[in-house]
């Protein structure tokens, strides 16, 4: 009797590990399913929206400008960001409003990304932390699955092309 | 003739069964417990690397440990180098959030280290790639924990967490 229970506990065990671990590769090496929160890619993407995060471009270092990334915060290295790729390494770009009279401009650092909410009056991103680490950026979104309104691949950045590169 | 068809077919799905089971508990092991690695240059000598090129240590290190990204000043750590996603460093953590630190060879003289970021440095001043270029690291570049040194077998021993005595904070928050 006992012996049948602890038989059955250890093949509970081991089926957890073993798809367990399977969910770690999948989550890890080629993406998953993740659900974004507050106002800062309004209209890209809404708050409670869901959406399909790949992490293969991260690994391959394929993450070009205007890629929506997910990446870990730099101020608080459990919770992740969710943010517009405006310029790589090497980039020159603006870093006032175009309201200022003076324009001022920076260049992006080696292995560094400068990331921009395409909501700008309502998100924290590199205008107030700067170019974040190549090494922080976690995964590539790239479609759209909730709610089903609006559903579909995700659009350009509503913001037209804040970068100039040269 | 019959027998040894399914003899071949047997074999075939034991090795995928175990090759499904494997593979991914042996990648996630090495991703999220520990895995080892070769130390290559000079920056963290004498504590790693005293030999120079001839011989290079290989060290234990430990994902598990910074799993909360909790770590203490004195703790040899491996990281993302935040110049090139490609590559990981080994440096000794100096300083952890708030304190501040006297720097050597930053364009600033004192930095307070920003909150989610940490002090590195490589014990070799003056050859070593760490804070002092690039200032402080987000803790979410932290890759693992350094804690032993497995070869040459001569030089096994558990890595110590200790500050050099020559770069005692200015001020740190805990106190």
């Amino acid at each position: 009797m006992l012996r049948g229970v602890l038989g059955k506990t250890f093949r509970l065990v081991g089926y957890t590990i073993q798809y367990g671990c399977i969910a770690h590769c999948a989550f890890e090496y080629v993406g998953g399913v993740v659900m974004c929160s507050g106002p800062s890619m309004e209209p890209t993407i809404q708050n409670s929206d869901v959406v399909f995060a790949e992490n293969l471009s991260r690994h391959f270092y394929g993450i070009q400008r205007g890629d929506i990334v997910i990446a870990k915060s730099p101020s608080d290295p459990k919770s992740n960001i969710c943010k517009r790729v405006i310029g790589l390494e090497g980039d020159k770009i603006l870093t006032n409003s175009p309201s200022d009279f003076f324009k001022s401009h920076s260049y992006v650092p080696t292995g560094h990304v400068w990331l921009e909410g395409d909501n700008l009056q309502n998100s924290t991103d590199s205008r107030y932390y700067g170019p974040i680490p190549y090494g922080l950026i976690r995964g590539r979104i790239f479609f759209k699955i909730w709610p089903l309104s609006d559903i579909g691949f995700l659009r350009d950045s509503p913001n037209g092309h804040r970068f100039s590169d040269d | 003739m019959a027998q040894s068809k399914g003899w071949v077919r047997r074999y075939f799905k034991a090795f995928c069964k175990g090759f499904f089971v494997a593979v991914p508990v042996a990648v996630t092991f090495l991703d999220r417990v520990a895995c080892v690695a070769r130390v290559e240059g000079a920056s963290m000598q004498p504590s790693l690397n005293p030999g120079g090129s001839q011989s290079s240590d290989v060290v234990l290190l430990n994902h598990w440990k910074v799993r909360n990204f909790e770590v203490q000043r004195g703790d040899i750590v491996s990281l993302v180098s935040p110049k090139n996603p490609e590559q990981k460093i080994i440096k000794r953590v100096i300083a952890l959030e708030g304190d501040i630190v006297k720097t050597m060879g930053h364009k600033n003289r004192y930095v307070k280290v920003p909150r989610g970021h940490i002090w590195v440095e490589g014990d070799h001043h003056g050859h070593s790639f760490d804070s002092n270029s690039f200032g402080p690291v987000s803790l979410g570049l932290l890759h693992a924990h350094a804690t032993h040194i497995l070869w040459p077998p001569e030089r096994w021993q558990k890595l110590e967490s200790v500050l050099p005595p020559e770069r005692l904070l200015v001020q740190s928050e805990a106190e």
